[in-house]
């Protein structure tokens, strides 16, 4: 059943020996066909060598003072200084590891195209998620109100139609559900599962919160909802007699598409997050999506000129200390080989987690824990075609997925700039899904750009069987620590909850706060960051 | 041995040269009449250089001396080759007019020669054997049999059922076919040498034509002259679509992807209907846009305009718009429109190009296929007409074809609903071309249009002269929209929501 994918390493060395080097890969030319590519990762080095016990060189100089450092330059970072410019406090630094903002936000480009290499969409923020809306209004994405209130998002940033598709037994089916060939019980279970989320969506809290609601922040904490983490999105299905394989596949692949996991390791509280809490108005229907040819990235950007010159990239934060009423930052610029010191009155840790044990001193005496918070692995490849395969059932979709393949499919990069023929860049996906991310990071970091190329091919050469003379490059990024995972008992587990506590002036931001990887979570968590570092 | 063949396989054998030598001939005549037009001239020059070309084989016949039974063989095989591939490779050189006439010229005169060869050999092989008088009366006798017979199976049976390429190819098949044969009926005139190579040459030739012969099966051409119904004079398949041409009585027709998209007979009424309103209705038009319409037709009347100073063509294909500036029928039918030093030609997907530049226009002429898909539905949006309209003057009038009123008329008035939400002034009206019925237009400006006392719009010049559909009146008449064609409510298409592909889909999907 396409609901229970699991891709331990065991099948993915077994999945490699399947597909013929030959027919692929050989000495740079590829049976026949050549294209080149890279294989990507972020800077983990410097983290290590420090895990490690490296110790960076003595600064030169006097150490910085500003009002506000920020550690960290994905969204969570971004969003922490966006809100403290619109607090009014100019006087601040974002520090960011790698040598281009944005983390899993981030996008690339080459020959003309722009892609994603993570997060690619948002749906559009309901009315009461003010932040994002102003922020959305400021980058010309939300250009009006409607007479109830909800926001009018410019028609040029709404997924245009054809939106999704997926491959199932041969041909392409429009929407995410394959309904060729279901069975009355399968349609039967798909309305009874929409009717139940829609059931969701409506229903409110003593405190008159949603049940579930994004950002997560502002969701119900009511008992009913909480239980829901204790048991897996699988149980849950079966409990609720969902048992279609259809159904249970669509879950499987909205949890691995929003989440890294699969429906069995995904708590049902995150699975029916994913679904409800995009339902919204009146008619309850989905919040349409909004999304650019590089993802997220458009939100990175905008947000990264705001900073201006107060960006520091290639900057490693080595050292985070709590002293004289002041926290002072230690950081290693990568590009001079030079230590940095900075001194704040604020500091905002908007980096994963698992890093705070490792970069804050006093972290032992707070008595917290990270323990519990895990990252899955993901591969993102950028497939640059020189025109697009000969399709029979239509034109390609934004999202096309492929039904029973361990990979999320792709999403095709010029599909919002109406470049509906020739060349163009698709960005593929897929989670590593072992039970212990440890495992997939080793794979992941295991494979060569050859392995990851032919498994990209292999998987798309399922629904395209003449693609492979049409590639003319493959980049493949490997994110070792890519998202937070909802498992069963962690949104709602106390180390998630204290970890938004500041300790004395170091506040937290980042998505993994919420237990779950959205642009909106980041996005909210930082705005709150910002707003405790009153001056 | 060749005294014991029975005298009837060698008549038979001259019935089959003389009936695939007719049938090489009449493809050449037709395929050319075809493309180029002017049938009589076709078929006169084509006959013209196939009977001269039969004299000179006659003649070179005297060169050959000796081995007269295995160059008789070999002409045949050559001639198999060469007849049975020769609509498909006319039908390959429609794409370049040029060429075309090279290679249609080239092989009429070649397959000429290599006939005109047959029958002066094969009576040279056979007079050893049979008494001069009897023979030149019998095989004199089946030539002439074979002609009739060509002449009457070409347009009763084969052009009908087979269609040209696989007539071809059938011919080119039996004409080596009878090379193999002759190989055993002429047995003791050949070397063992010879015979084995004579025998895999014609064997190869024969597969090579029968694999042709299968693969036309899944030759689209072949199957959309099925579908078509009419005679395919030009076929390609750009990145974009796929482009025919069919030709019958009537006139020709430019198919993409299988939809009409006119017909020579009467492209006028729809041309004329899409363009003179905006036009008249403008003024003083000096800079005039059109979106679609890489065929020219619509630059061939805006052109009429003394005053129009630039025209800018912008269409997804070059194959189309090439297409219109060089195959001669349609090149003549938009009077060259497209070499016309006013008008520039850009090749882009008029969604991407209508942001990417910054010139404004007077008029901007619509006529883009039907929105039966996303990627053409995307150019019936609320943005693509926002879009549009930052690339026009305040004053500017648009006009866009809309499908028919009659037979869509959620998809009609969709395109028009959409048109007034970005603020527009829209009206409606239709004209009836045989071809596709009553076909819908919008005629549209940014500010709103003046009205005259009578509620007509003020047309500011005067229609040109040559029209042939369009006058004053009638032009008057079309805005006035008949009871069966009145408004339906609909939402607007938006890129995100493309009702339109949707309503277009079940309306005409229900023809």
């Amino acid at each position: 059943m396409g609901g229970d994918v699991n891709f331990s390493r065991r099948e993915l060395l077994a999945h490699l020996a399947a597909v013929p080097l030959s027919g692929l890969v050989g000495c740079g030319a590829l049976g026949g066909y050549n294209f080149v590519g890279e294989l990507l990762s972020p800077d983990f080095s410097t983290g290590h060598r420090l895990r490690d016990g490296w110790q960076p060189p003595p600064p030169k100089s006097a150490a910085q003072s500003h009002q506000v450092v920020i550690v960290g330059g994905g969204i969570g970072g971004l969003a922490t200084a966006w809100q403290l410019d619109q607090n009014g406090i100019d006087d601040y630094v974002v520090l960011e590891l790698a040598d281009q903002p944005g983390g899993t936000a981030t996008s690339g480009s080459r020959d003309g195209f722009h892609y994603p290499w993570g997060a690619h969409y948002v749906p559009t923020p309901m009315q009461d998620n003010e932040s994002l809306i102003e922020l959305f209004r400021q980058m010309g994405v939300i250009v009006g109100q409607q007479s109830d209130g909800r926001p009018i998002v410019s028609e040029q940033y709404l997924c245009r139609e054809p939106e999704e598709r997926v491959f199932f037994q041969g041909h392409w089916i429009e929407g995410l559900y394959p309904t060729a060939g279901a069975s009355p019980q399968d349609l039967e279970q798909l309305q009874r599962f929409r009717e139940l989320m829609r059931d969701w969506s409506t229903r409110r809290d003593a405190a008159g919160r949603r049940m579930f609601a994004i950002p997560m922040s502002r969701s119900s904490d009511d008992d009913l909802v909480r239980q829901l983490d204790n048991v897996s999105m699988s149980q849950w299905m079966t409990d609720q007699r969902f048992s279609s394989a259809r159904l249970r596949w669509l879950v499987d692949y909205s949890c691995r598409d929003d989440y890294g996991l699969t429906i069995q390791q995904t708590s049902a509280w995150a699975g029916l997050f994913y679904f409800v809490s995009r339902l919204g108005g009146e008619s309850a229907e989905s919040q349409a999506v909004i999304t650019w040819p590089e993802g997220n990235g458009r939100v990175v950007n905008y947000l990264a000129q705001q900073t201006a010159d107060r960006m520091r990239c290639s900057h490693a934060v080595t050292n985070i200390q709590r002293r004289d009423g002041h926290v002072h930052v230690r950081a290693l610029d990568k590009q001079s080989s030079t230590t940095v010191d900075f001194t704040a009155k604020h500091v905002v840790f908007a980096a994963p987690q698992f890093l705070a044990p490792h970069l804050i001193s006093d972290w032992k005496s707070s008595g917290r824990s990270v323990a519990n918070f895990r990252y899955g692995g993901w591969v993102v490849a950028n497939v640059f075609l020189s025109a697009r395969p000969q399709e029979s059932d239509g034109a390609m979709a934004w999202d096309n997925v492929i039904y029973d393949s361990r990979s999320l499919g792709y999403v095709v990069s010029t599909h919002q700039t109406g470049l509906d023929h020739g060349a163009t860049v698709l960005t593929w996906y897929q989670p590593l899904l072992d039970d212990d991310p440890r495992v997939s990071r080793a794979e992941l970091m295991q494979l060569t750009w050859q392995d990851w190329v032919r498994v990209v091919v292999s998987d798309l050469r399922k629904a395209h069987p003449d693609l492979a003379p049409l590639i003319r490059r493959i980049d493949v990024m490997r994110w070792g620590h890519a998202m937070v995972q909802p498992r069963v008992g962690f949104v709602w587990s106390d180390q998630r909850r204290t970890a938004s506590e500041s300790l004395g002036r170091i506040h937290f931001a980042g998505t993994d706060l919420s237990g779950i990887a959205l642009l909106e979570e980041a996005f909210d968590r930082g705005v709150q960051a910002a707003n405790r570092c009153a001056v | 041995m060749i005294e014991r063949a029975p005298n009837y396989l060698l008549y038979l054998n001259v019935l089959v040269i003389a009936t695939c030598g007719l049938i090489y001939e009449l493809l050449a005549g037709t395929l050319a009449s075809y493309l180029l037009g002017d049938s009589v001239t076709q078929f006169s020059l084509v006959i013209g250089v196939y009977l001269s070309a039969l004299g000179v084989g006659s003649w070179l016949s005297r060169y050959v001396e000796n081995r007269i039974a295995r160059t008789f063989i070999e002409v045949e095989i050559g001639l198999a080759l060469l007849g049975g591939f020769s609509a498909p490779i006319l039908f390959i050189a429609f794409a370049q007019i040029t060429w075309f006439r090279i290679a249609l010229f080239g092989s009429v005169f070649s397959i000429g020669v290599l006939v005109g060869l047959e029958l002066p050999l094969l009576m040279r092989i056979l007079k050893e054997h049979l008494d001069f008088r009897e023979l030149v009366a019998r095989v004199l006798t089946f030539d002439y049999i074979g002609a009739l017979l060509a002449s009457v199976l070409f347009p009763i049976l084969l052009v009908p059922r087979l269609g040209l390429v696989r007539t071809s190819l059938m011919f080119g098949i039996l004409n080596a076919v009878v090379g193999v044969w002759g190989t055993y009926l002429l047995r003791p005139l050949l070397s063992q040498q010879s015979l084995d190579a004579l025998r895999g040459r014609g064997f190869l030739v024969i597969g090579l034509l029968a694999v042709a012969f299968i693969k036309a099966d899944t030759l689209t051409s072949w199957t959309e002259e099925v579908i078509l119904g009419n005679p395919i004079v030009y076929s390609t398949q750009s990145p974009f679509q796929r482009i025919v041409v069919t030709r019958n009585a009537n006139g020709f027709q430019l198919h993409l992807n299988g939809h009409l998209q006119f017909n020579s007979r009467d492209e006028y009424r729809y041309h004329e209907a899409l363009v003179h309103p905006a036009m008249t209705t403008a003024g003083d038009a000096k800079h005039v846009l059109v979106l679609g319409g890489g065929d020219g037709l619509a630059v061939r009347e805006i052109l009429r305009y003394p005053n129009v100073e630039s025209v800018t063509l912008v269409d997804l294909d070059p194959a189309i718009t090439t297409m219109a500036a060089e195959f001669p029928p349609l090149a003549e039918l938009n009077q060259h429109a497209l070499q016309d030093p006013r008008v520039t030609v850009i090749n882009r997907d008029a969604f991407v190009w209508v942001s990417e530049d910054d010139r404004k226009f007077d008029v901007a002429v619509i006529d883009f296929p039907d929105p039966g898909s996303y990627s053409v539905g995307k150019l019936y949006t609320t943005r693509f007409f926002h879009l549009l309209r930052a690339r026009l003057f305040d004053s500017a009038v648009v006009t866009v074809q809309c499908t028919s009123p009659l037979v869509a008329p959620k998809s009609y008035w969709c395109i028009l609903k959409t048109m007034q939400e970005t603020g527009m002034d829209v009206r409606p009206y239709r004209a009836s071309v045989p071809t596709f019925g009553v076909w819908g237009f919008a005629l549209a400006q940014i500010k709103p249009l003046e009205t005259t006392a009578d509620g007509g719009f003020l047309q500011h010049i005067e229609l040109p002269t040559g029209l042939r559909y369009l006058d004053r009146k009638t032009m008057a008449t079309m805005f006035d929209m008949p009871v069966d064609l009145q408004p339906v409510p609909t939402q607007p298409n938006r890129l995100n929501d493309q009702v339109l592909v949707r309503y277009y889909e079940q309306e005409w999907g229900a023809m």
